[in-house]
């Protein structure tokens, strides 16, 4: 005997903001389509009304690039909807891998000597210096337990928010993303525990105490916590 | 089993020759079998330093391309009975000899010899790379001026890259009373910046210009500082642990007297 009530697979819900449809992430993906195709046109919306943004809620279901694209054909089908986002509670290992490489803080103990480039994905920490001549890039930001001497680029994907600090400043060019400022042409003494970023209000690149850094770049409280978790 | 040290620089001019002659004597002052060999392809100065240009009959491009064995190219020193040069050849380039040719040379070399003290030309091109080839220990020359220590930065981050042990820097060229003014880079902030071990510092003299062109290497002599400094080089090399020279000028007594009163500086 079968006691088989079918489920639902398809739980559509309104909210305020438009739709949300929740997908049974157990079933395959075959079935999932056949009832979505069955069930948007009954919330159809009569004509002339605005278009309803859907966000798609997939539970621990992995959708491909296509089986993405799909659905969002099948519900968009006709324009009265428009899908806002699809949320998943899983992404894929590589997708994970390459956001965590660009989350990550490096850990670097060495001298970066002249003609040495250090190139990184995500936040550098050297602990050692950056010798004149020598380079440290990153596409997050870059500290330096040390003298940095040298070139440091931050953001070097564009990331305008990055922000290099060292414990001794004294270096040859600064640059973040697409900006740049070098030292000024007289002899002058480095600076300690500074920082540089990029101030949005006279677009160019400054240089601070370390303290004014939490004022001016809140979500490194952000890094605090990540770096607090290992 | 003897031990293969190179000295280089990156920059030239700041007294690798003279310091691997020097090293080389004082080793050999101290009753050790040396070897000296010159990498410096087409533009030998080790022989003349050395005060053994007469001599040479073959050279390193020889023993490499096989016109003679390793021990007829070896000049030996008229001071020394145990102190040996290899020379370089005047006539080719630096891409006459190989790193399999050098690593090969150095290896027979070991076999009799204590140390062999290899003379690195300037730059960081094949020359560089033969001479390093066969090296266990490196020693870094440098002079204190920004320029000289820029390359000698570059030198040791090439070197890092070699399976050789962390090299040891030699501060040449001394001028006492520029560092005092401030002119010239001092021996702390050079040591910060490069963060390698001290292995030595010489002043700069006269006497050690006037020794060269004498064929006569300035180790030898007993009164000269820089002679006590390549001196105290070579015994740490040998593992003595011996104090950095002081820089100041010896005071008369005179002097100490007033210094003694509280009058002098």
């Amino acid at each position: 005997m079968k006691l088989e009530q079918k489920k639902q697979l398809i739980t559509i819900k309104g909210t305020e903001e438009g739709l949300t449809i929740f997908m049974d992430d157990l079933c395959s993906f075959d079935e999932l389509v056949v009832e979505l195709e069955e069930k948007i046109t009954t919330v159809k919306p009569k004509q002339g009304e605005p278009v309803i943004s859907v966000k798609v809620q997939l539970g621990n279901r992995y959708l491909s690039h296509e089986h993405t694209e799909e659905i969002r054909n099948i519900i968009e089908k006709g324009d009265y909807f428009t899908v806002e986002m699809f949320d998943s509670a899983v992404i894929h290992k590589e997708e994970m891998e390459k956001w965590q490489e660009n989350q990550d803080i490096k850990v670097y103990r060495r001298v970066v000597r002249s003609g040495q480039v250090l190139q990184v994905k995500g936040d550098v920490l050297l602990i050692g210096d950056v010798n004149p001549g020598g380079k440290v890039v990153s596409t997050g930001d870059v500290y330096v337990l040390g003298r940095l001497n040298g070139v440091a680029h931050a953001g070097v994907k564009g990331n305008k928010h990055a922000i290099i600090a060292a414990s001794y400043m004294k270096p040859t060019q600064l640059r973040i993303a697409n900006y740049i400022s070098r030292a000024p042409d007289y002899e002058s003494d480095g600076v300690y525990m500074e920082c540089g970023f990029i101030d949005s209000e006279q677009d160019k690149i400054m240089i601070d105490r370390l303290q004014q850094l939490t004022r001016q770049r809140r979500d490194l409280k952000e890094l605090e916590r990540r770096m607090q978790n290992g | 089993m003897g031990e293969a040290i190179v000295v280089t620089s990156g920059k030239g001019g700041v007294g690798k020759t003279t310091t691997s002659a020097n090293i080389g004597t004082a080793l050999a002052l101290m009753d050790k079998k040396v070897c000296l060999i010159d990498t410096d392809i087409g533009l030998r100065n080790l022989d003349v330093i050395m005060g053994l240009e007469n001599r040479i009959i073959f050279d390193i491009v020889d023993v490499i391309e096989g016109r003679c064995k390793l021990n007829q190219a070896l000049v030996k020193d008229k001071r020394f009975d145990d102190l040996t040069l290899l020379p370089a050849s005047q006539t080719s380039d630096k891409s006459a000899i190989t790193e399999s040719g050098m690593v090969q040379i150095v290896n027979e070399l070991k076999q009799t010899y204590d140390y062999i003290i290899i003379d690195c030309p300037a730059g960081i091109e094949q020359g560089f790379k033969n001479a390093v080839a066969g090296a266990d220990k490196a020693i870094v020359v440098t002079t204190p001026e920004m320029s000289s220590v820029r390359d000698a930065d570059r030198i040791i981050g090439l070197l890092e890259q070699e399976d050789i042990e962390p090299p040891h820097l030699v501060i040449n060229r001394i001028r006492n009373h520029m560092m005092k003014n401030g002119d010239m880079l001092d021996i702390d902030e050079i040591v910060q910046i490069l963060s390698i071990d001290l292995i030595g510092i010489v002043l700069d003299d006269d006497e050690v210009i006037k020794a060269s062109n004498n064929g006569e290497p300035i180790a030898l002599q007993s009164k000269p500082k820089s002679a006590i400094a390549y001196r105290n080089i070579a015994r740490r090399i040998l593992g003595e642990s011996v104090p950095l020279q002081s820089l100041d000028e010896e005071k008369g007594l005179f002097q100490k007297m007033k210094h003694f009163f509280g009058m002098g500086s």
